[in-house]
Order: C-alpha cells, then sequence, then structure tokens
C-alpha cells in the first residue's frame, strides 16, 4: 500500500472558494431522534420503491417499508421505531414530488409494552444477521448490499448492488474510492475517512470479494491531509494492488469521470458508455463504509452523515442522522438559524438544489444542508454572451457553454445536441461560475437536455406503440 | 423538539450558487488600466492634441451609447465601460493631430454604427474601434495619414511626416535597401527610420497608442497576469509577422513588428473577446491570420499599414475559425 500523487489532469476545471473550515473540524454528531420522519420512497436513482406499509401500522428500525422496484432501483427500511400516521406525496429537494412515509417515532404500540424511542436510542438488536464476509460467498454478499438498501451517498444514488454486480463481459479492474468532496463547504466524507477509516477498510475488502480481484485506488483531495493520514493507518498491511492517490484541489475533481482520469489515465467515451467500460468501479467513501456495516454488523442504510454549513446557521456541524430528517430538525441541532437565511441549499453550491421549505427532508443523498446569508447570494443576469472565452476553459467535459447558451437561447437544440454535445453536460455548474455576464449556462444546459430526453421518450413510446400495432 | 415555524421566503435558483464575482465592467477597467502606460506615452510625445483627441473619443463614445439605447428602448449600458474601452482604443488608434470634429464623427460611427446597430456588446461582428477608424481613413484619408511629429512644438517648421512604415514599404522593391538596413543601429539619417530604442520607447511618428513598445508590453503582461487576454493571439500575431518579414525581405523584422499598429493591434484590438475566436486553437489561427495578412497588405496592398484592415478582415471569418476550431468533448468517440 503506498500513497501517490495523481498522473493526470483533466483540462478546464474552476477553483470556487471552499470555506470548508466552518465544519471541517466538528467531529461527527449523532441528532437526537427527532420525533417525525419523513422516509421517501424514491431516495436512489432509479424507481422509486414501493410502499409495503399502510397508515396506522406499527414498524420496528430496518424493517422493509418500501420493495424494490424493477431492476436499478433499491429498497427502503424504517430509519427508527415508530407508526405510520401518512403515507403521501412529500416533494423532495428538487421539487419532485414523491410517495413519503411519515413516521411518529413517538408513538407507542399498544400492548407492546415497549416505550417509543424518542429518546434518541438506536433500536436493541441487529436487523440483518451479522455475515463473515470472510466466509460468506460473492452472491450472498451482494444480497446483503441489495438487503440493505444501499446506493451511491455521493449525490447521485445508484443501486450499489446493481454497480458491484457487472454484466458479463465486463470486469472491474479498479475499484476507486471516492474522497475527494470537491464540493465547497461539505466535510461529510471528510470526517467519514478521518473517524471510520477502519470500516473503510472492511468495506473495500468486502467489495474486492465481490468484483473480483481488482486494484484499488483511494482517492483524495490534497486538501485532507489528517483524512489521507488516517487512510494511511488503516489501509497500511492491506494486502494487494492498494494506492491512496492524493488529487489537486479542483472542482469537479469528485466528478466520477474525471476521477477515472485523474486517478488511472482511463477516459470514459460519451454516453451510453459506463465507468464498467473502461474496466473502474467507483464508489463514494460513505457507500463503502455503509457496505461494510451492513455486512460485519447487519445494519441497513438508514443513517448518514450531512454537514449543515453555511453563515446562516449558528454552528455549523456534521451530523449523522436518520435518512428522512427534516431540515428544520437539522437546522435546530445547530443552535438554529444565524440572521436570516436568504438561500438554502440542498448539497453543495456548485451542484446543490436550491429548496423553498426546511420542512423537506434528508434521503440517502443529501450530503450537505446549506444555509446562506443574502451576503453569499448573487443575482443573475441575462446579458449577452461577449465570447470571453472563460466557460470554455472552465469545462470539464471539453464542450463550447458559450455556443450552447447562445443555441438555447434561439432555441436551437438541434445544434446544441449535434454541433456542441450538450449530452455529455455533466452539468457541474463551472461555465456558470466565471462568466462576466452571470448568465445561466448551466440553465440552459438543463434544459437543452431535458428537451432531447423527452424528444427520445416520444420518439421511443412512438416506436413502441407502432411496433405494438 | 417540535421544527420552528417559518414564514421565511428561501430565493430559488438553478445551481450552481456561487460565483467567482468576475464582471464586464472589471475587465473592462482591467483593460483602461492596461492602456494607461501607452496612453501616457502618447501624451507626452504628442502633447496636448493627444490629450483634446483622447477626451474627444471616450466623451463621444459614452454619450453616443447612452443616446442609442434611449432610442432603443434598451437599458444603459455605459456602466459596463465597454464604450470607454472603444473610446480609448479607438483614439489611441488615430493620429494626434486629427480635427476633433473627424475623431467626433468617428466616435459616433463606431458606438451607432459597429456596435449598437447590431444590437450592443456581444453582437457586433467586427472590432467597433478599428471598423471606425477603416471608415475615417477613407472618408478623411489626408488627415489620417498625417501624423505629428514626437515633440513636434520643437520644431515649428516641421511638424507633421509620414510613419516608417512608409519608408520600409519601398524597402520590399528596390534591392539597394539590404544595405541600408540598419539591423538595429541608430542611423535615422541615413535610413529614414527610427532606430531600435526609439521605436521601443516610442519615439517616432505615429498613432497616439501605437508608438510605444514598451508601454503596450507592460499593458499586454498586465492583461495576461488578471487573465484578461490568453497568450495566444498576441504571440501568434507577432510571431507570424516577424516570421513573415524574415523571409519575405525588406525591413528588418524587429522594425516590422515595432512599427504601425502591430504591437497595439496584436495585444489589444485582435484579442477582443466579441470578435474573436473562443478556443485557444482558435486564438493561434486568428492571430495568424491577422500577422499574415497584415504583411501581405504592406507589401502587395495599396496602403503602407494593413493591422486594421488584416484584423477587421479575420474579425469577419471569426465564426468559421469558430466552427473549425471546436473543442472535442472529453471522451468523445473517433468517427
Amino acid at each position: 500500500m503506498r500513497t501517490v500523487k495523481s498522473n493526470f489532469k483533466f483540462k478546464g476545471g474552476v477553483h470556487p472558494d471552499y470555506n470548508k473550515e466552518l465544519a471541517r473540524d466538528k467531529a461527527i454528531e449523532t441528532l437526537p431522534l427527532p420525533a417525525e420522519l419523513v422516509v421517501s420512497m424514491s431516495q436512489h436513482l432509479g424507481a422509486p420503491a414501493k410502499c409495503i406499509v399502510k397508515v396506522g401500522d406499527f414498524v420496528k428500525r430496518g424493517q422493509l417499508i418500501g420493495e424494490k422496484n424493477g431492476f436499478i432501483s433499491v429498497c427502503v427500511r424504517a430509519p427508527a421505531d415508530g407508526k405510520v400516521t401518512a403515507i403521501e406525496k412529500r416533494p423532495g429537494p428538487t421539487g419532485g414530488k414523491a410517495d413519503a412515509v411519515i413516521l411518529d417515532t413517538t408513538a407507542k404500540e399498544e400492548g407492546s409494552g415497549e416505550q417509543g424511542t424518542g429518546n434518541g436510542e438506536r433500536g436493541t438488536g441487529n436487523v440483518l444477521p451479522p455475515l463473515d464476509w470472510k466466509a460468506a460467498s460473492r452472491e450472498d454478499l451482494l444480497k446483503r448490499v441489495e438487503e440493505a438498501g444501499i446506493c451511491g451517498m455521493g449525490g447521485a444514488g445508484f443501486p450499489t448492488a446493481v454497480k458491484l454486480n457487472p454484466p458479463p463481459g465486463k470486469r472491474c479492474e479498479y475499484l476507486i474510492l471516492n474522497g475527494a468532496e470537491c464540493e465547497p463547504y461539505l466535510t461529510a466524507d471528510f470526517r467519514v475517512m478521518l473517524e471510520r477509516a477502519d470500516r473503510i477498510r472492511v468495506g473495500v475488502e468486502i467489495m474486492r470479494k465481490i468484483l473480483g480481484q481488482c486494484a484499488v485506488r483511494i482517492a483524495v483531495e490534497a486538501n485532507k491531509p489528517e483524512a489521507i493520514a488516517a487512510l494511511e493507518k488503516a489501509f497500511a498491511d492491506i494486502e494487494g494492488n492498494v494506492e491512496i492517490v492524493v488529487l489537486p484541489v479542483l472542482y469537479p475533481q469528485g466528478s466520477e469521470k474525471h476521477q477515472i482520469f485523474a486517478t488511472v489515465g482511463r477516459v470514459v467515451p460519451e454516453p451510453p458508455a459506463l465507468p464498467i467500460d473502461v474496466g473502474c468501479v467507483v464508489e463514494n467513501v460513505g457507500t463503502v463504509a455503509a457496505i461494510a456495516d451492513a455486512v460485519e454488523k447487519g445494519e441497513p442504510l438508514l443513517s448518514r452523515v450531512t454537514t449543515v454549513s453555511g453563515d446562516a446557521v449558528a454552528e455549523p456541524k456534521n451530523i449523522l442522522a436518520p435518512c428522512g430528517t427534516k431540515y428544520a430538525d437539522l437546522v435546530a441541532f445547530c443552535g438554529g438559524e444565524k440572521g436570516t437565511p436568504a438561500k438554502v441549499i440542498s448539497g453543495g453550491t456548485m451542484m446543490g438544489f436550491a429548496v423553498p421549505s426546511l420542512e423537506i427532508a434528508t434521503t440517502r443523498t443529501t450530503s450537505g444542508l446549506l444555509l446562506l446569508s443574502k451576503n453569499r447570494v448573487f443575482q443573475y443576469g441575462s446579458g449577452p454572451c461577449i465570447n470571453c472565452g472563460r466557460c470554455v476553459r472552465a469545462c470539464p467535459m471539453n464542450l463550447n457553454p458559450a455556443e450552447i447558451s447562445k443555441a438555447v437561447e434561439a432555441d436551437d437544440i438541434q445544434s446544441a445536441e449535434v454541433d456542441y454535445h450538450v449530452m455529455d453536460c455533466i452539468e457541474c455548474g463551472a461555465c456558470s461560475f466565471g462568466c462576466p455576464e452571470y448568465r445561466t449556462i448551466t440553465q440552459m444546459c438543463r434544459r437543452a437536455k431535458n428537451s432531447i430526453r423527452a424528444r427520445i421518450a416520444a420518439e421511443k413510446a412512438k416506436a413502441a406503440a407502432a411496433a405494438g400495432k | 423538539m417540535k421544527p420552528k415555524e417559518t414564514a421565511e421566503h428561501f430565493i430559488l435558483s438553478s445551481s450552481p450558487h456561487a460565483h467567482a464575482k468576475s464582471s464586464v465592467s472589471r475587465i473592462m477597467l482591467d483593460v483602461v488600466i492596461a492602456l494607461l502606460p501607452t496612453t501616457a506615452a502618447g501624451i507626452w510625445f504628442f502633447g496636448m492634441p493627444a490629450v483634446w483627441t483622447i477626451a474627444t473619443c471616450v466623451t463621444t463614445c459614452i454619450v453616443t451609447e447612452a443616446l442609442c439605447r434611449l432610442a432603443m428602448k434598451r437599458d444603459n449600458t455605459i456602466g459596463d465601460l465597454s464604450a470607454v474601452v472603444t473610446g480609448l482604443l479607438l483614439a489611441l488608434n488615430l493620429p494626434a493631430g486629427i480635427p476633433l470634429w473627424m475623431a467626433v464623427v468617428g466616435s459616433v460611427f463606431a458606438i451607432g454604427v459597429a456596435k449598437q446597430v447590431f444590437g450592443g456588446l456581444g453582437m457586433n461582428p467586427f472590432n467597433p474601434a478599428l471598423a471606425a477608424r477603416a471608415f475615417m481613413l477613407i472618408s478623411f484619408t489626408g488627415p489620417m495619414t498625417t501624423w505629428l511629429k514626437p515633440f513636434w512644438w520643437r520644431t515649428p517648421d516641421a511638424v507633421t511626416t509620414a510613419t516608417p512604415l512608409a519608408t520600409m514599404k519601398t524597402w520590399f522593391v528596390a534591392e539597394a535597401t539590404a544595405s541600408a538596413s540598419p539591423h538595429g543601429l541608430c542611423d535615422k539619417a541615413a535610413t529614414g527610420i527610427p532606430c531600435l530604442w526609439d521605436m521601443l520607447i516610442g519615439n517616432m511618428p505615429g498613432c497616439i497608442g501605437e508608438v510605444s513598445a514598451i508601454a503596450l508590453a507592460i499593458g499586454a503582461v498586465y492583461l495576461l497576469v488578471r487573465k484578461v487576454i490568453t497568450w495566444h493571439i498576441p504571440v501568434a500575431f507577432i510571431a507570424t509577422v516577424f516570421v513573415y518579414s524574415l523571409i519575405a525581405g525588406g525591413a528588418p523584422a524587429m522594425a516590422q513588428v515595432l512599427t504601425g499598429g502591430v504591437m497595439i493591434g496584436a495585444c489589444f484590438m485582435a484579442t477582443d473577446y466579441v470578435t474573436s475566436p473562443t478556443t485557444a486553437k482558435g486564438k493561434l489561427v486568428f492571430g495568424v491570420g491577422c500577422g499574415a495578412l497584415c504583411m501581405v497588405i504592406r507589401q502587395f496592398g495599396g496602403y503602407p499599414e494593413g493591422c486594421s484592415f488584416a484584423i477587421l478582415i479575420m474579425n469577419s471569418v471569426c465564426p468559421l475559425v469558430n466552427r473549425w476550431t471546436q473543442p472535442k468533448p472529453f471522451g468523445a468517440r473517433k468517427k
């Protein structure tokens, strides 16, 4: 095992103010169990889970309340004991509504003699039987990852059991752990690497067993030396081809394709190609720790570390909270608001979602909650593109955001798609970040991509209907 | 604990929620700052006429822009300082002694015709200052080709003269010029062109802002450090002029680079964002094109100076250059 510096640097990228010192040195604190949890059936990429409980049911911590619905889907389990008081559509951070199970965690089940666990204690006993990963088979381990409801915790939420099971003919040569955490303000992954490096090690061993023998690369940005030291200690005597790769601090270093390039120098081709097509599997460090807990302790993915930060929150913290905690409860645990927050963001400042209310609840992918005052919010404009080229230099996918934005303004989505490859855009926001005219370039890229996706879906539906005749 | 009831309204907008705080007015201010050395040099060598010309151009450009926006019922954009930059650049490209009413007409053309008619900043296909200069060259050829000597007030009998370019143009054809080339030696009387040192500091006849190569270089370095411009266009432009003159013969290559509008053209005019390509490759192609055209006009064209027209021609093919030099997407499949 050794620590090396990255040999490859992708073109483009920007350097936003990171502001990580607000929460960097705050050890992970466990949130006292909130009185009410809002557990969404859609906390992952893919089809929402199918709710299998009814209003009035009493559920136990870890109990299956949503079944996996399809191939690209993940199950949902109750994060705490409680009574289902409602099942209704609730908005997520992007505004889209999904079915959510509202749990009252203070409710006492009649006749059971058990007290509701409103005092913050985790449920007693293990939900799934612990497994000895050394003895378990690959299939058993994979099944455990699926049953535990694990999805990518870096933000996209891709079902981990699917990612760890490449289709026949595709082999994983490099398992890459994503510890870059390139978004400003966020320090959750940093604290997980610092405090739970031993769990990450177990997770890596388990994943190596599932994926078959492969090299391991742990990617960490250079601004996290303490995490690198903790990982070096935890992985010191691990067998096999394992390296910690120190990456330069550059946004978006944490983007999957750019991380693959920076660590192993391979380029993932344009969609529909995936990282596995170049022999790589990338997983967030939080997901890896969750895999270790799911196998060794039988603990499903029920909670995660979220960084609550920003200049409009009294005490920024890194909080371990159940997935389904309302933002308001997290903010209250941080001493409440400081002044008047002008903007609340789920995620980081570059790719996070601005949310309209603190009643929205966390999911398995909520890495950060930012409360920003008016001083930290800027106003977009609709000025003309002056062809300065800053966005072209910043784009990590080597596209031409200036031309895409002009094409979208002229409603020429065709040109944006064919001439300027807008479907390759990863929506990282580096283009808008430097625009001197404050143009909403990223938003225009999104508009174009949504329009193209809708057109493709309509064409597919038409073709399916025609074939069905 | 009951969550706090809040009636707050949070701002909703698309990501990203951070910004580098770059702005057009800051960029334009940087350009003005970068032009201050050459402005000072021009005033030093040519005196009060330079001051009046600069003041007239800048003021007229600002007023014209404000009036145009008013007439077009659009927002007033003089705050972005682009009119100031256009006015200053136009003045620096004029002979110091130009009658002020001509400077006014040129400024109105620069902003009104070459910029606002197309929709304002970002929409103009040609560099407004250069378009105005070309307009004035055709309309007021005499005054536009008559230059004050540096420190003209010391020799009241002979205040105006031609630029060294006129002399250098003859050197392309006359074979006798080979022996007369000074190669950096200060022998003005014999050769008719200034020595190298004079060309560097600007002690030679020419437009207000084009004479002092050192002052222009200082400004260009400032813009590079501030990341307002990249090195591609200036280096490609100047290198092409240099190499072309080495091959074509005639006046020494250094003289070709340091006289006429090459320095100011390469660093300040050709690098105008709106009218130059966005990618590095495109900028290199653009710079080479400008340099080559400039020298072709100097050698074969009717004018002794080809810089303005070279840049204007390259402006016109800029969209084509952009199309040819699109970046290749990360992960693009080979076709």
